[in-house]
């Protein structure tokens, strides 16, 4: 099949919404992942569930891979499409398509926004409380099927615990609903959560049914500075040990602090090793006592300084700094490279020192922040893609740290996703039949190997059929 | 030398991998949103473009250009970037290596050399089209060409443009080079006019001058400056921006004033731009970052100064917005001071539209060679101009200004709505 006729089968299915110049294909050669790119075969827009499963039964006649994309903000090669093939967008599905407020649910199609959702419900006194570093950008569809975590996560949960009910095409091209808008439901597998963080290796999430919860009615944000990371890693390990759960409990070491403040000029304190960003939120008097006792552990535990943020402005200022983190690091090298590697919160300190030993080991220079209050890290690698022996360092010292990591018992994701980046690492998590349980549901559910190929297990042996050019 | 090896060779691979593509930019993008989230037309996808060129693994296609050619260059991803990707530099890099080879359309061809080459290099064409205009509305020309429809041979929007022309007011030769502070003097400004804002806005000029005046400023006005080149340098027309720019910095270095103040957003921020015009310039580096430092608009300049406590403004109640210009906001950092300036007046009930950071459309000579793009965008704009139903948008820049007057025309708002700049705001009663 040459390209032009794969074009044109797929404008014959969405009437009109294909594209393949090579401009188009370049723009959507990539995502957020460093090192990663490879050109697609088309670009599709579908605008109904219907063109999707139409889209998806050629496509597996012709044995061509489809990538479902949402705003391309992945952070492990998830959305590159590095086995060619339709690159799926949901640009054309973005509607809210209900708010159900004797349920306490809300129904979307996976193109929306996840910042215009949180705003949407927030505006009926609901509460949608993921809210991953890229919400202004990403879309729900994506976090669903990244299962993304966020700022809220060691209160609140991750995306999984928000999805009550999917309609996904599966790669037979058949039209699934699962779950629904229910707190019980044990009518067989839990297909729901299987799609969920199935990165689209296993199916085409087209709508999805979201539980909400009320809005808490108070929040209150502070800022506690540390003149050595430990003190503040032992901070947090002691907040969760005095039985108290932020909402929020955010970390971030000196080079991260300076250049987030370099991006967001919001008042940083520039002098401090490292910093927790705390979030309360609940009934007024618990928040304003939680908070009291935590800014009283924080300085048990040595911070120089514990301030409440006098605005609910300058409260939002600071969480969007820390939402720039990534980017913002960005300015010191032209590369970045970030994990999640992440392990029982217990063990935070522990793990801030051992990806300092690393660093230090392989001569790398590595930025830590992140959600150290469910011990969700983000080392972050500052480097230079075209310095090949310092890459070769930087790989080195991540392999080390991914190691750390499952020794704390931890995980080498904690919501970023395996994507093609940490395909290699999947079995030190799993075990071989671990991964090989898994394999067999890819290999029942996607026989043809069509759905977002070389994702989580990686390159696949199979030959397969590529579009001519 | 190919254009795709002009591309690896001219573009600055340093910033080019700073894009580091996290998406930051997406949603800040006009292009993007208007194209339902085509990533074509978004900030990442234009340096992906770029640097797929660089590096080889594309050619310069009709659909990369065009890709470029859509973009209104309005920056607003630069402050929203946490990478702090120079997209502008970028973009006049790019258009300049594309400008350098490629054959312009006809239409194309034409715009840019009555407007590039004949008209804003040269201030006496400026004067003498101007002129023509004043001409044109004055005579009884304009009432006979509308009524003979010459005007439909021309797209729509230049038509509606035509119709929204200011009055030109008559020339005024002023030789008054210096101008002095009323009560203490703070500060001494060189006052630089812009070709527009000297000819079609002398009025506005008279005013900004006003303002500075009563904020505490001598000013001088140098003889010998000229365009500042931004129309040039936006449109690819690197050599001859340069060439601008060394004029500029020579008319201005002899002034020893405080500050360089002008009242076109698009200017300033072109003007706060030289040092990197010519960074490659060992000669002129220097003194192009001297220039660069001392640029400020003149409403940073009357709040700077405590302008608030030297004059009251009243005006009859009434409800305003403001419209801000890009490159003033995005290229300067400036957006508070035209706010906190039109908040002082008396009777003046400030709203703030939803999405005023956002373009408006005009972008330099944007609103003629991309029209549809163009009005798609004012069309979406006058919608949330409706919203907070304003008397009065006030906006921080010619193009911007004009625009708005087209924007308010074609929603058929001339009786309820004026499109006014800051300073005339300010002064008019």
């Amino acid at each position: 099949m040459s390209q032009q006729q794969l074009i044109s089968q797929l404008n014959t299915i969405t009437g009109g919404h294909a594209r393949g110049s090579q401009a188009d294909l370049l723009a959507y050669s990539y995502d957020g992942t460093p090192g990663f790119q490879a050109m697609p075969d088309a670009v599709v827009s579908p605008g109904t569930t219907e063109e999707v499963s139409q889209i998806v039964k050629f496509c597996r006649t012709e044995g061509i891979p489809i990538v479902p994309r949402g705003s391309g903000t992945n952070l492990s090669a998830g959305t590159t499409p590095t086995a060619g093939g339709v690159v799926l967008l949901f640009n054309r599905m973005n509607d809210i398509l209900e708010v159900d407020e004797e349920n306490l649910t809300v129904k979307v199609q996976p193109g929306v926004i996840t910042k215009d959702l949180i705003d949407t419900v927030e505006a009926r006194g609901l509460f949608y409380p993921p809210d991953p570093s890229s919400m202004k950008i990403s879309t729900i569809g994506g976090n669903i099927s990244e299962n993304s975590g966020g700022l809220r996560g060691l209160k609140y949960g991750v995306t999984k615990d928000y999805v009550l009910g999917l309609e996904a095409v599966m790669p037979d091209g058949s039209i699934i609903k699962t779950g629904g808008k229910l707190a019980k439901d044990v009518a067989g597998y839990d297909l729901t959560k299987l799609l969920t963080g199935a990165e689209g290796t296993l199916g085409i999430v087209t709508e999805a049914t979201l539980k909400l919860i009320p809005m808490p009615a108070a929040k209150k944000t502070m800022l506690a500075q540390f003149s050595t990371m430990e003190q503040a890693a032992e901070a947090v390990s002691a907040i969760i040990a005095n039985r108290i759960i932020p909402a929020t409990l955010e970390f971030m070491d000196r080079a991260t602090i300076r250049a987030v403040e370099d991006f967001a000029k919001v008042g940083l304190p520039l002098e401090a090793e490292a910093i927790l960003l705390i979030e309360q939120d609940g009934a007024e008097a618990a928040v304003i006592d939680e908070m009291q006792l935590m800014k009283e552990i924080c300085e048990t535990h040595g911070a120089f300084s514990v301030e409440l943020a006098k605005t609910a402005e300058e409260a939002n200022n600071l969480m969007t700094a820390r939402r720039s983190a990534l980017s913002a690091l960005a300015r010191l090298k032209p590369t970045t490279i970030l994990e999640d590697a992440t392990v029982p919160r217990s063990k935070v300190a522990e793990m801030v020192e051992a990806i300092a030993k690393i660093a230090a080991k392989h001569d790398v220079t590595i930025c830590t922040f992140g959600h150290a209050g469910d011990g969700n890290l983000h080392p972050t690698c500052i480097t230079d893609a075209r310095d090949k022996e310092e890459m070769h360092r930087v790989e080195e010292a991540f392999e080390e740290i991914f190691k750390e990591a499952i020794r704390l018992g931890g995980t080498i994701t904690g919501e970023h996703g395996v994507g093609e980046m940490k395909a290699p690492y999947l079995e030190w998590k799993l075990g071989k039949s671990g991964v090989n349980v898994m394999r067999m549901i890819k290999q029942a559910l996607d026989p043809d190997h069509i759905m977002n190929p070389n994702k989580i297990f990686g390159k696949s042996e199979k030959k397969r059929v590529v579009v001519g050019r | 030398m190919t254009i795709e090896q002009a591309f690896t060779e001219r573009m600055d691979e340093g910033e080019l991998m700073n894009c580091m593509r996290c998406g930051f930019c997406l949603p800040s993008c006009p292009t993007y949103i208007q194209t339902g989230g085509d990533e074509v037309h978004s900030p990442r996808g234009r340096i992906a473009l770029m640097k797929a060129v660089h590096d080889g693994i594309i050619p310069v296609t009709d659909e990369m250009t065009n890709s470029l050619d859509v973009c209104l260059g309005c920056r607003a991803c630069e402050p929203v970037c946490p990478a702090g990707v120079q997209y502008g530099q970028l973009l006049e890099e790019a258009r300049s290596i594309i400008q350098d080879y490629k054959k312009p359309s006809l239409k194309e061809k034409i715009v840019r050399k009555t407007v590039l080459n004949e008209l804003f290099p040269k201030n006496e064409q400026m004067n003498r089209a101007v002129g023509l205009v004043r001409f044109y509305q004055t005579s009884g020309l304009q009432k006979g060409i509308r009524k003979i429809g010459f005007l439909k041979l021309f797209p729509e929007s230049m038509r509606e443009m035509e119709q929204v022309l200011p009055a030109i007011p008559k020339k005024v030769q002023s030789d008054r080079r210096r101008l002095l502070a009323t009560g203490e003097k703070k500060a001494t400004v060189a006052f630089f006019q812009g070709c527009l804002m000297d000819t079609m806005f002398q009025g506005t000029n008279q005013n900004t001058i006003r303002l500075l005046q009563s904020a505490g400023c001598d000013i001088v006005i140098p003889e010998d400056q000229g365009c500042c080149g931004a129309l040039h340098g936006h449109a690819g027309e690197k050599n001859k921006a340069v060439d601008m720019a060394k004029r500029n910095i020579e008319a201005f270095e002899t002034m020893e004033a405080d500050y360089i103040v002008m009242n076109a957003g698009g200017c300033g921020a072109f003007l706060a731009g030289y040092d990197h015009l010519l960074s490659q310039d060992e000669q002129w580096r220097e003194r192009a970052g001297r220039f660069k430092a001392k640029i400020r608009d003149f409403s940073s300049i009357l709040i700077q100064h405590g302008f608030d406590k030297r004059i009251h403004f009243k005006k009859k109640p009434h409800r305003v917005t403001f419209q801000d210009s890009c490159h003033l906001r995005n290229g300067m950092g400036v957006c508070n001071e035209p706010r906190e300036l039109i908040r002082m007046v008396e009777g003046a009930d400030y709203v703030e539209m939803k999405n005023a950071d956002g373009c408006c459309g005009s972008a330099g000579v944007y609103n003629l060679v991309q029209p549809k793009m163009s009005m798609q965008i004012l069309d979406d704009k006058m919608e949330n101009v409706m919203e907070v139903e304003p008397g009065v948008i006030v906006t921080a820049n010619p193009g911007c200004l004009l625009q708005m007057k087209l924007g308010i025309e074609r929603a058929g708002l001339g009786r309820q709505i004026e499109a006014v700049h800051l300073a005339d705001y300010l002064m008019d009663e």
